[in-house]
């Protein structure tokens, strides 16, 4: 079913206008694709651009501007429901489509374009100026993938080993002998510093599949297990003896 | 001191976890202080060829010029320093190559890409970013954005739309509102900053930020400043390691030392007469 926009006037229902055209103008003028005959309403007022089964609404420098769901816009995205404010007029946007462009579209870094500057003849496409142009239309996209309300900040496991849930390891290091003997470590950062950046550095991180030890800068290489190490990362088991200038520690799992 | 002793560049990319190309491109010129990064935008490979294209042409605009030419002479037309006018009108040119290239080729038509540039001399940076790459300085223990996001985003964070902490769950991400070769004319977004000696600086594709919180990055590239190679490795792994959902480029500069623009003898003599 194809997206609309649902017209009413405090709470009275005007019309309903389906979003079958790429570009739909909002205004008060006859020649708009949504009509709204009021003077709070600019001549052309907004636009609504619908890209498959998304519809981006832009507000063309109209006087008296617009709000989504209360919030004042520019620009916006349309999710279903969604409620535009343009003067006393309501406009719900109801699209029960399962949106097609989810979180791995949204990775593609895509260019937005201002409606300045026109490029091609005009004569192309009378009076449609502003386009949102989806840069990237290629046939190998990759297939869509079903977390698309997964937070791109959280470090999680891609979507190609769903029936793996990230099991959460915890580990910690124990040192063994000097000043701090007996002090513990949680490993819960994904990075975690031993020594001194500058000076004497190793680090221990954290990856999906395990912890790893790394020699970054100074004189001592760290020894696993009375091994002493090269440049490489090591991957560390369930407790590995760790020795870092002078200092024993221990490596292990928590359960 | 010369520049290239001064500084300590490493440039990485990796095509990231789901991507088949490598849209980005990165280059560096150590003897003039240059580094550039760019994330291409546009069907089939023409991604890649308009952050080529800008990679190009933005190290040859700027490096041969200043093998002749001080960077912290006044340029006659702008009345600018020349690392700044240089630095600015590569951006135009290659802004001008990539649309004249997409014009003339219909598989290029609509190409892109967002470029960020850093120009180091005279104890100063000269940055230059269009779009979403970023360029990061570590200085001390605290990790600073340099640049602001050419985005739709970051233009609803100003705005007061959305919350720093609504925009890490946006929808709107990726959305850049000035790129380099979409139309015949581009907007660079040129400073000057200051550089300390210790100073690391980041420049990286949202591959990279997209992926890795800025706290962890802070933990890393501090971690590691011993061993840039190893930093720059771990900062692509991290981004993998999440997902790696883009394709992800680091630049990281190493400041060792101060490296003042050296005076002309004219100077030195016209500065010793003054006093």
């Amino acid at each position: 079913m194809t997206a609309k926009l649902i017209l009413s006037l405090d709470g009275a229902l005007i019309q309903e206008y389906l979003l079958s055209k790429e570009r739909m103008t909002i205004g008060r003028k006859a020649h708009n694709d949504i009509v709204i005959d009021n003077l709070a309403v600019s001549s052309e007022h907004a636009a609504v651009i619908t890209i498959l089964h998304d519809s981006f609404l832009e507000d063309l420098n109209s006087t008296n501007g617009l709000t989504v769901n209360g919030v004042p816009a520019q620009k916006h995205f349309l999710q279903n429901n969604d409620v535009i404010e343009i003067g006393k007029y309501e406009l719900k946007y109801l699209n029960d489509q399962v949106s097609q462009t989810n979180a791995a579209d949204f990775e593609k870094t895509m260019i937005m374009r201002a409606p300045v500057l026109p490029v091609s003849s005009p004569a192309d496409r009378p009076g449609d100026t502003g386009v949102f142009k989806t840069a990237d239309l290629r046939a190998d996209r990759p297939v869509a993938t079903p977390n698309a309300e997964t937070s791109l900040n959280k470090p999680v496991l891609p979507a190609a080993a769903p029936l793996a849930p990230p099991v959460v390891v915890r580990a910690a290091i124990q040192v063994l002998n000097g000043p701090n003997a007996g002090k513990e470590l949680d490993l819960v950062k994904g990075l975690t510093t031993l020594g001194k950046p500058g000076v004497q550095v190793a680090v221990l991180t954290r990856r999906p599949h395990g912890f790893f030890i790394t020699h970054v800068e100074g004189a001592n290489f760290p020894s696993v297990n009375g091994q002493i190490m090269d440049g490489k990362p090591l991957q560390l088991k369930d407790h590995d003896l760790i020795e870092l200038a002078g200092v024993k520690m221990e490596f292990y799992l928590k359960s | 001191m010369k520049l290239e002793d001064a500084l300590e560049i490493v440039a990485q990319t990796h095509s990231g976890m789901v991507r088949a190309h490598n849209e980005d491109s990165i280059g560096t010129d150590a003897a003039c202080g240059l580094v550039v990064l760019a994330d291409g935008m546009g069907g089939y490979n023409a991604g890649e060829v308009a952050s080529g294209i800008a990679v190009s042409v933005m190290v040859t605009e700027v490096a041969a010029p200043l093998k002749q030419f001080s960077p912290i002479q006044r340029d006659e037309a702008s009345g600018e320093e020349l690392a700044i006018t240089l630095l600015n009108n590569s951006i135009h040119r290659a802004n001008a190559s990539i649309y004249q290239a997409a014009q003339s080729q219909a598989q290029y038509a609509g190409m892109g890409t967002t470029v960020v540039a850093a120009l180091f001399y005279d104890n100063r940076v000269a940055t230059g970013h269009v779009g979403d790459s970023r360029l990061y300085r570590l200085r001390g223990e605290s990790l600073e954005l340099i640049t602001r996001d050419h985005s739709l985003l970051q233009e609803q964070i100003d705005s007061g739309v959305i919350s720093i902490e609504q925009a890490r769950h946006s929808q709107n991400r990726n959305l850049v509102t000035r790129a380099v070769g979409i139309d015949a004319e581009v907007m660079p977004e040129i400073h000057v900053h200051e550089v300390l000696p210790g100073d690391i600086y980041l420049l990286c594709s949202d591959g990279l930020n997209d992926m890795v919180e800025d706290d962890d990055i802070q933990s890393i590239v501090y971690a590691m400043q011993g061993n840039l190679a190893l930093a720059a490795e771990q900062l692509i792994q991290t981004a993998n390691d999440n997902g790696g959902r883009d394709n992800v480029s680091v630049i990281l500069v190493k400041v060792k030392q101060a490296f003042a623009q050296p005076s002309s003898f004219l100077a030195r003599l016209l500065n010793w007469l003054k006093n």
